[in-house]
């Protein structure tokens, strides 16, 4: 009788504990599975000049995407990071040109200012966009998703005001050289991408502030209770992914040496199914960097992929839809069998 | 001198009277059962005493010291423990992050400071061989039993060394053994000058370990008295109503 009662509850542990293995793995592999097909299909998938690309065309979205990782494991969302990039890029370019005026210049001014002054007006600006909704949403209890619609449509607006409609292009090649130089063969936006993911995944992993994301997205009531102060660690996720899309759209703008105030429309549904499918659970508390990195890369690599295969935009467009929807079911499975 | 005294602590929600008028002292060293039927008030009571919410009126003295506690952070840090009914715990952390949660070990490196987890899951494996758990530190909450969660939140109060322990039901789903080594335990607290509140449903328990049983009912305390000069039929009859008051 007990044996076969504990034979059972065994059982029981295993299958929930594939489910946990592969809400952590099943990104990675079916990554790997992609690289592996596509290689397969098409012989320049593999070269060095194409992975660079794929990686270029990740590390923007990468990085707002870590910031996104923050603000899901504590169960909340930020819908406002598209917006958020254009308002940014245009904190930046025009710090960059040295002022409002220079709004319709096209060409390089000597009068600019220096980029690092570039880099923390767009970092400003981005941490300031996400202390505002932080605040709406610790102080005010509104919750995340209006909060951040609230954000999406709101600093749209404000992006479209103060640029008048028009791009501000034409930096200098210090401005650039964050989106379109190289280090060793490796563009700069790569190794920032990088960089920012080790530091992410030792701030969550590592250190206590990171558990304090845990827990608040595991059980924000206990978190509380035990001394840990949920409200500051929610308003801080919503600074920090402000801080990662003000610097994704100050790199942004120096790729594309301009900056416009529809930079970044609909950005924010590609971070999302990045996440989300890198095994970040939308109920909170479970999910890590890793899973983002794998997520941000299997997006990029499908559309490098399936563009090099002449496949259609519109019909990956439905297959990464398809594919956020088969990883959101299964995260609901997940969480009913964790439950 | 008591070590906690409680004078005319009231709380409602906002129609709701959960508790009216209590009085209570306590000294050190002396175990109290709180008893009362479902929705009595007796979690409200220990909550306020743990700085989870404050009394709507009514004055707290710790230690000859009136205290208004503005979050439990400020409770613990004088030395008041609570393990609560519904546990308290993250589901998805460890036994060991969810028993430091909120006192985490720290380790340094140079000027930054890390989670010291080989320290956490070191003490915590040692506090959950105290208590005779079968409870892995390294293991998930989710995946526990009603028990070994139980252990995890008394686990806790053996961080550090507390004035006074608030146990709300602590033996609800734990094996005979177990409620054995909790009261065990109380017993322990106790000869160590500690001060503890026992809320439990089983009379057996709290005539085996407490010095005083204290009745609520209805928001009221409708008694309280030594152990000795009390039965188990007078506290079932006092729980129940069927007897006024004592
Ligand atoms: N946070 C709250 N908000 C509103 N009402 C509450 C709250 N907490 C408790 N109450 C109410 O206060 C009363 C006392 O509740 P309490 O939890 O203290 O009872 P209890 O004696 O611990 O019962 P049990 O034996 O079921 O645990 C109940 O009517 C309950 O509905
Ligand atoms: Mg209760």
């Amino acid at each position: 009788m007990t044996k076969i009662a504990s034979r059972q509850g065994h059982a029981a542990d295993q299958r929930r504990d594939t489910v946990d293995f592969l809400a952590q793995y099943a990104a990675p592999m079916f990554l790997l599975l992609l690289i592996l097909v596509f290689s397969l299909l098409h012989q320049n998938f593999l070269h060095p000049l194409n992975v660079m690309n794929v990686l270029r065309q990740v590390s923007i979205s990468g990085l707002i995407a870590i910031g996104m990782t923050f603000v899901i494991l504590t169960r909340g969302i930020d819908l406002s990071v598209g917006s958020q990039v254009a308002l940014c890029g245009l904190a930046a370019a025009y710090v960059a040109k040295g002022g409002l005026e220079s709004r319709f210049a096209v060409g390089v001014e000597q009068a600019g200012n220096p980029v690092i002054l570039a880099v923390l007006a767009a970092l400003a600006v981005g941490m300031a966009a996400g202390a505002v909704q932080g605040i709406a949403i610790t102080r005010l209890k509104v919750p995340p998703f209006v909060v951040t619609l609230g954000g999406l449509t709101a600093f749209r607006g404000m992006a479209l005001l103060l640029s008048g409609g028009g791009p501000v292009s034409g930096f200098t090649p210090d401005y650039t050289w964050w989106g379109q130089g190289r280090i060793m063969m490796v563009p700069v936006p790569v190794i920032i991408f990088v960089v920012v993911a080790i530091i992410a995944h030792i701030v969550l992993r590592y250190t206590r502030f990171g558990l304090h994301v845990y827990a608040v997205g595991g059980n924000e009531a206990a978190a509380d209770l035990n001394g840990i102060n949920a409200r500051r660690v929610t308003f801080l996720v919503y600074v920090i992914v402000g801080f990662l899309s003000g610097f994704a759209a100050f790199v942004l703008s120096a790729r594309l040496n301009s900056a416009e105030a529809v930079a970044g429309l609909g950005l924010e549904l590609d971070i999302i199914a990045a996440v989300v499918i890198g095994g970040t659970s939308l109920f909170g508390g479970v999910g890590g960097i890793g899973g983002t990195v794998a997520g941000v890369l299997l997006i990029g690599v499908l559309r490098n992929g399936l563009v090099l295969l002449n496949v259609s935009s519109f019909v990956q467009q439905i297959i990464i839809g398809v594919i956020l929807v088969m990883a959101v079911a299964f995260d609901q499975y997940a969480a009913r069998r964790r439950g | 001198m008591a070590i906690l005294e409680l004078s005319g602590v009231s709380k409602h929600f906002g129609a709701i009277e959960a508790l009216n008028g209590i009085d209570l002292s306590l000294e050190r060293g002396e175990a109290l059962g709180l008893m009362g039927d479902n929705g009595a008030g007796k979690s409200t009571l220990v909550k306020i005493i743990a700085g989870t919410f404050p009394p709507s009126m009514g004055r707290i003295v710790l230690d000859g010291e009136e205290v208004r506690f503005a979050r439990p952070v400020e409770a613990r840090q004088k030395g008041i423990e609570i393990i609560y009914q519904d546990l308290a715990l993250c589901d998805n952390l460890s036994a060991a992050l969810n028993v430091f949660l909120g006192r985490e070990l720290i380790r340094k490196i140079g000027p930054c400071r890390f989670l010291d987890r080989t320290a956490m899951n070191a003490r915590a494996a040692e506090i959950f061989a105290e208590l005779k758990s079968e409870t892995r530190p390294r293991d998930l909450v989710k995946h526990m039993s009603g028990g070994q969660r139980q252990a995890v939140a008394i686990a806790r109060t053996r961080l550090v060394d507390p004035k006074i322990v608030l146990m709300d039901e602590p033996t609800a789903a734990i094996s005979v053994r177990q409620v054995a080594e909790v009261l065990d335990l109380i017993r322990h607290l106790k000869t160590t000058g500690h001060t503890v509140i026992l809320i439990s449903h089983r009379t057996p328990d709290v005539f085996s370990v407490c010095d005083r049983v204290a009745v609520l009912r209805r928001g009221r305390k409708v008694a309280d008295k030594p152990i000795a000069d009390s039965s188990p039929e007078e506290v079932t009859g006092l729980i129940t109503g069927a007897i006024e008051g004592a």
